[in-house]
Formats: structure tokens, C-alpha cells, sequence
């Protein structure tokens, strides 16, 4: 008998002598919640603000202004675009714009300054904004090597609680959930930011679209 | 399968006796009493466990519907373990149909030939590791370095522990034994070309761990993971994580390979719902944690285009077969139940001598490696390092009845031990009591004993057969009058006198002093 036989018919042999108890799942916990928009943005902000992330609520049409005075501010030179990121976001910003694509070496990601992306849904209970790598998004490495990543989230994407926003995603796709920069608690229980991950994470939120 | 068409069970292996890393070389109180010596450490640990218990109350206090999720875990892993083989064969399907390899391993010896060959076969002699309990449980860095292959821990905490030649003592924040100023002493020591000037400052600390790390994610072409949770109906896998080091691993190499327990599996996507808020609040104690990973197979252009996914069994099916005891494997590893146990706040990690410390340790550990493979085994002490005060399974998220599996491993135990002297000692004690002026006699006999006690009316050592008994408790000395004597003498009598004639009513027939004791009465 090969290893998968074996174990397989080692689960069997264990069920049949342990039994399996009667259960049904009780998903009596919240679901379907819905806030409105100023509830939302508020409850995502606070959430992204305890986690040391920036953030940035503006209308859509201040979209540029916005990333090109956050790249600015952190002296960003040059940023890595993912395809398919609405160019019009970057038309305000004065320095380099490198599009990222499969054939670039992901180490190569490390001499880029910044990383600019959308996202695809996030969560304003837990403050987290998840990436599945839809044009905007890019690959998973983009997202992750830059030091310095600017995010916009469309509030309309914002769901209010994790179940509606598991609800969202599509499984197939590669998807990151973020929270704030990287951050560790290893070093006696206190949270430092910034560890392997992006050490700054900047949040543009389009309170009307 | 054979087995199951005989109609006749066979009881499952436990993981291997002298393999991997779950069990101790001491039992516990031998263990815990070195430990309790070191000041330093206890200090650490106090303070680290206070913090994080302070953070999880706050931040599962916030959710009105934390105990209706903590049913909805609980319920979803007590179906997943009953539903094992076909969420197994479904998760191997889907992950394959993804563009995965799926490879089974009977224990942690089979693990680990594994994933060595995996990484041999990609060419390289080094890898970069996502901490992972289920590696560290088979002992996967040592047996790599014998074959020539150099495991690089990445999250900051294991590497604190591997750069320290040390080994891990919590499930989350294995260096929680350590505190800043000794964490800067290890770098300052193992790290090449660190800065001497190093200080103590932690985001300096995670400064150096950034720097020391990033050119092994930039250049290393193989990655190993655990899996926090691994969703049969899509074939996705999961890693919850702080630091970004697990994004790392996960994304840049060519070559992933993740050894998952068996009983990590999830039955569907949308169990990820309840799990994704138990989880990150009962470890950090944050509303989440700052990275999770999720991934189904290969995505061609997007991260490694190799992926292997390794099934562990290594005595979980052992575990599985008993009845009460498979509670053990819904565990989470969220770690909660660490923080909460005045024991492990003591004693600290190490004492268990297992990859699993602490309460679910105590439980998950005998389970898994057995508790009676050798004389004397070291794993039959941790069901017994525990004061059953129940805060582990209060803190539970998936509401794991620890103090229960606590009591049946120590009733197993006992069952399997035979005669001991504990046991004569019961028996002995039984036949006395049941004749009571024996009972009367040694009690007066016992009260001489008063003499022999310590200043603090204890006795801390009795001799041989009790010392087993002893080791561990301090044990009052008798009194000077027994309650009974008293209870006869005029002191007694005048007391209940002035009690009947308060209204306390007086024993009657079926009183304290009734029918237990009728020659005494008359």
C-alpha cells in the first residue's frame, strides 16, 4: 500500500472506532451587515489609522493630485505600475513610471521606490484591503518588494465586515489580505512596523466611487 | 482500506518513538523546576503573556457575536474531522487540477525524504522557511542540515531561536523567552556583518532581521510553508502572517512546497469567514493580523510555478481514533490557551519538551507521540502540568474542552500503569476508612507524624514511595486533634449544645457523625 492509501485508511479505521458525532454548522454570527457610507469610511479609517497606515479619503477626480503628493512627500523616484492600472492616476506625478510584467525578475522590484495599485475589496471592521491580482493589482511580488506601497480603495468596495467581504472574492485568484504595513510582535509582545513587507502603507479612498 | 472491508479497525501509529520533535527528555515537574530557577526568564514571560492577554480581552470583547463564531468553529472542525477521508480526496483534486503535486507522508521520517528530495531536485542547498509548526514538529532543519541543505528561518521569531541554537517555547512568538536585550546579544553575535552598535530598540532589532533576510528572498529558488488552513471545496491554502516574510516565501521562489497536517483541512471557502476572525484575534490579539496569504495551485506569471503540497499524518490518525481525545485536533494554533495558563506562565515552553507547549500541548502532544512508548516516558507527566482551572478552554476560539482531555490522558494513564504506589496508597487508605477505629487509630498514629513537618506545618519531601506523589505538592502535616476527637471531646459537645439551641439543628440519624459512625455515638 502506497502512503495515500495508508493514511486515508488509517482516517477511516480512526472514524470508525472513534464514531462522528452529530453536527450541524450554527452560523448564527453576523452576516449581510450593511453601514452607511460615512459609517463605513469612518470605522475603515479608524481601523487603517490603529495599524499606522495613511490615509486618504478624496473624491475621484482628485485621484492624481492625491498619489503624486503622497509619492512626493516620500521622495518616491521611481514606481512600479501593475497593467491595467488607470494611467490617469499617475498624470501628476513628475517621476519615473516603470509597468511591471511577467518578464521582469521579481528581485528586480527592489530598485523600485514605490509600488502604486486598486484594489479589490476590503473590510472596514478589520481594516484590511485584499488583492487578487485583477488588472490594477498585479502580481502578488509587485505589492510586496517595493518599500512603500500606495493602495486605492473605491468605497464602494468596502464591505463592513469580514463575511461580506470572503463573499467578494473570487478563491481561484492569488489573494493577499492587508492590514497596515508589515509589522512584528516578536520581540516582547510589542508591535513594531515595518518588517519584510512594505514599510509604509498609504491608503487613497474614493468616497464616490 | 483492507482494514475497512475486514469490517475490523485497526488502531492508527503513533508519530514514531525517537523521531521529530514531540517529546522531552525529562518529565515535566524536572523540567518546569529548572526553568522556575531562571528569574530572567520568568520575568519575560510574565510580561509578555500579560500583554498579549490584556489585547485579546479588548479585542474579542468588541464583537457581540464572538461566542456565536466560536460555535460556528467549533461545529465546522468537529465536521471537518468527520468528513477527513473525502475532504482529503477533494482537496487533492482540486489543488491537482490547479497544477499542484499532492504527497502523502505516513509520519514526519517520511515528511521529511520528502521535501528533501524536493528541494534537491530544484538544485539548490538552501531554502527559506514561513514558520511552520508542523516542520518544526518533524524536526525538518535538522534533517535537512544532514543532508547538506541549510534551512533559513524567516519570520523574526524563529530566527531569534535558530540563530541562538535555541529552541522554540511558544506556538506564536517562539522567543517569547527572550528579551530585547538578549535578542540584541544574539544578533550582535550570529548575524555577519551586523552593525556592533547594534541597540536594543525592537524596530531596530527588526531593522537588522530586514536587511539580513532580504537578499535570501531575492536570491533563494525554494520555499517551505506550513498552512494555516487548507480549503477543500477549491483547493486553496492559506498562511496568516505578520511580518511580510511569509509573503516572501510564498511568492518569490520558483518552488514552493507546504507541509500541511491532515486536520488542517476546511470544507469549504466561506468557513474562512468565521476562522479569519478567530483566528488573528486570539493570537496577536489584533482585529487582524497585517498579512494573510492565499493561494490555489500555480498562477501562471504570479509567484512560484511549482507548488507541492505535502499531507502529514504522524499520529494524528492516532489521535483521531479516540473518542474524546480528537477534540485535540481542532486546534487553531492560535496559542491563546498559552497565555492564559498560570502553568506555562510559569513554567515556560520549554518545559513540555514538545513543539506543542502549553495546555493544547499537554493534550496534543501524549496524543500524538503516545505517552507509555519507553519506561518512564517523559509524555506521561504533561497531562498532569495543568491545575484543571479551565481558563484554556474559556480562551478557546474553537472551544476546545482542555481540562476534560486533561482528566481522560491522566485516567488512561493510571489505566496503564498498573500497580504503583500511589495506587497501594488508595487501596490501603479505602480499607481504613471503611472501619473506624482503625480509622481513629491512624489517625492518632498519623498525628505523630506533626513532629517530622517543616516549620511551615508542610512536608516538601516524603520518602520513597511517596516522593513521586511529593515532588510536586507540598503536603500539610496532620493535626495536632482530628475533627473527630473533637467533635467527642466536652469542647465539642458543649459547641453543638449552644448550635442546637441557636436553631443550628443537631445531627441526627442521618447527620455527619450518623451512621458512619455508630459505635462512636453510643
Amino acid at each position: 500500500m502506497n502512503a495515500r492509501e495508508t493514511v486515508l485508511g488509517r482516517v477511516r479505521d480512526a472514524l470508525a472506532l472513534s464514531g462522528t458525532p452529530e453536527v450541524s454548522v450554527p452560523r448564527a454570527y453576523r452576516t449581510g451587515r450593511t453601514l452607511p457610507d460615512e459609517e463605513r469610511l469612518a470605522l475603515f479609517v479608524d481601523r487603517l489609522v490603529d495599524y499606522r497606515a495613511r490615509v486618504h479619503p478624496c473624491t475621484a477626480d482628485r485621484t492624481a493630485a492625491v498619489v503624486a503628493g503622497v509619492l512626493r512627500e516620500r521622495g518616491a523616484r521611481r514606481v512600479g505600475v501593475p497593467a491595467g492600472l488607470d494611467p490617469a492616476w499617475l498624470g501628476a506625478y513628475d517621476g519615473e513610471v516603470r509597468e511591471d510584467s511577467a518578464d521582469v525578475p521579481a528581485p528586480a522590484l527592489d530598485a523600485l521606490d514605490a509600488v502604486v495599485t486598486a484594489s479589490a475589496v476590503s473590510c472596514a471592521e478589520t481594516g484590511t484591503i485584499f488583492l487578487d491580482g485583477s488588472p490594477g493589482q498585479g502580481r502578488r511580488a509587485l505589492s510586496l518588494v517595493p518599500d512603500l506601497h500606495v493602495c486605492v480603495v473605491d468605497l464602494s468596495s468596502v464591505t463592513v465586515g469580514v463575511p461580506e467581504a470572503v463573499a467578494r472574492l473570487v478563491p481561484e485568484r492569488p489573494t493577499t489580505l492587508i492590514s497596515g504595513p508589515s509589522a512584528t510582535s516578536d520581540i516582547e509582545l510589542e508591535r513594531v512596523e515595518g518588517v519584510h513587507g512594505p514599510r509604509t502603507l498609504d491608503v487613497v479612498i474614493r468616497t464616490d466611487v | 482500506m483492507s482494514s475497512t472491508f475486514l469490517g475490523m479497525p485497526a488502531a492508527p501509529p503513533r508519530s514514531p518513538y525517537g523521531t521529530g520533535n514531540l517529546r522531552g527528555d525529562r518529565k515535566f515537574p524536572k523540567a518546569a523546576s529548572g526553568e522556575l530557577r531562571n528569574e530572567q526568564l520568568r520575568r519575560n514571560l510574565g510580561k509578555a503573556t500579560r500583554s498579549i492577554r490584556a489585547k485579546r480581552l479588548a479585542v474579542t470583547g468588541e464583537l457581540p457575536d464572538w461566542e456565536r463564531l466560536r460555535d460556528a468553529g467549533s461545529a465546522i472542525k468537529t465536521e471537518t474531522m468527520n468528513r477527513l477521508p473525502e475532504l482529503l480526496e477533494q482537496l487533492e483534486r482540486k489543488v491537482t487540477e490547479h497544477g499542484g503535486t499532492v504527497h502523502w507522508a505516513r509520519d514526519g521520517v517520511e515528511a521529511n525524504e520528502i521535501v528533501t528530495r524536493l528541494v534537491k531536485e530544484t538544485g539548490s542547498d538552501e531554502v527559506i522557511k514561513v514558520k511552520s509548526m508542523a516542520t518544526q514538529e518533524i524536526g525538518l532543519n535538522e534533517h535537512l542540515d544532514t543532508q547538506g541543505v541549510t534551512a533559513y528561518e524567516t519570520d523574526l521569531a524563529e530566527l531569534i531561536v535558530q540563530l541562538a541554537h535555541d529552541k522554540p517555547s511558544h506556538i506564536l512568538v517562539p522567543a517569547i523567552h527572550r528579551n530585547r536585550d538578549e535578542v540584541r546579544d544574539i544578533f550582535r553575535r550570529e548575524i555577519p556583518g551586523v552593525d556592533p552598535d547594534l541597540d536594543s530598540v525592537p524596530a531596530h532589532l527588526a531593522a537588522a532581521a530586514r536587511a539580513y533576510l532580504r537578499e535570501k528572498f531575492m536570491t533563494t529558488p525554494v520555499a517551505v510553508s506550513g498552512a494555516n488552513f487548507g480549503i477543500a471545496e477549491t483547493g486553496t491554502l492559506s498562511v496568516v502572517e505578520s511580518e511580510g516574510n511569509g509573503r516572501m516565501c510564498l511568492t518569490m521562489p520558483r518552488t514552493l512546497i507546504t507541509v500541511m497536517g491532515i486536520e488542517k483541512v476546511l470544507p469549504r471557502y466561506r468557513d474562512l469567514e468565521v476562522f479569519l476572525q478567530l483566528l488573528p484575534r486570539s493570537s496577536t490579539g489584533e482585529r487582524m493580523n497585517p498579512y494573510t496569504s492565499m493561494w490555489t495551485g500555480v498562477t501562471p506569471g504570479d509567484g512560484p510555478q511549482e507548488f507541492h503540497l505535502v499531507l502529514l499524518d504522524n499520529g494524528r490518525t492516532a489521535a483521531l481514533a479516540d473518542r474524546i481525545g480528537r477534540e485535540a485536533l481542532n486546534c487553531i494554533r492560535c496559542s491563546a490557551c498559552l497565555n492564559v495558563c498560570p502553568v506555562y506562565e510559569r513554567a515556560g515552553g520549554h518545559a513540555y519538551g514538545s513543539t506543542y507547549p502549553g495546555p493544547i500541548g499537554a493534550v496534543l502532544t501524549p496524543q500524538l507521540a503516545g505517552m507509555h512508548e519507553a519506561k518512564g516516558d517523559p509524555n506521561s507527566s504533561l497531562p498532569y502540568a495543568s491545575s484543571l482551572c479551565g481558563a484554556c478552554f474559556d480562551a478557546c476560539p474553537v472551544k476546545i474542552d482542555i481540562p476534560s482531555l486533561l482528566v481522560e490522558l491522566r485516567h488512561q494513564h493510571t489505566e496503564r500503569s498498573g500497580v504503583t504506589a500511589e495506587k497501594l496508597a488508595m487501596r490501603t487508605a479505602a480499607a481504613v476508612m471503611k472501619r473506624p477505629k482503625l480509622f481513629t487509630a491512624a489517625q492518632k498514629a498519623a498525628g505523630a507524624g506533626r513532629v517530622l513537618a517543616g516549620r511551615d506545618g508542610t512536608f516538601s519531601h516524603l520518602p520513597p514511595p511517596f516522593d513521586s506523589w511529593s515532588d510536586s505538592r507540598d503536603t500539610p502535616a496532620p493535626p495536632k486533634q482530628t475533627f473527630r476527637s473533637w467533635l467527642a471531646s466536652a469542647e465539642g459537645a458543649a459547641t453543638l449544645r449552644a448550635a442546637a439551641e441557636e436553631g443550628v439543628p443537631a445531627p441526627g440519624p442521618t447527620g455527619a457523625a450518623g451512621p458512619h459512625d455508630p459505635e462512636e455515638q453510643r
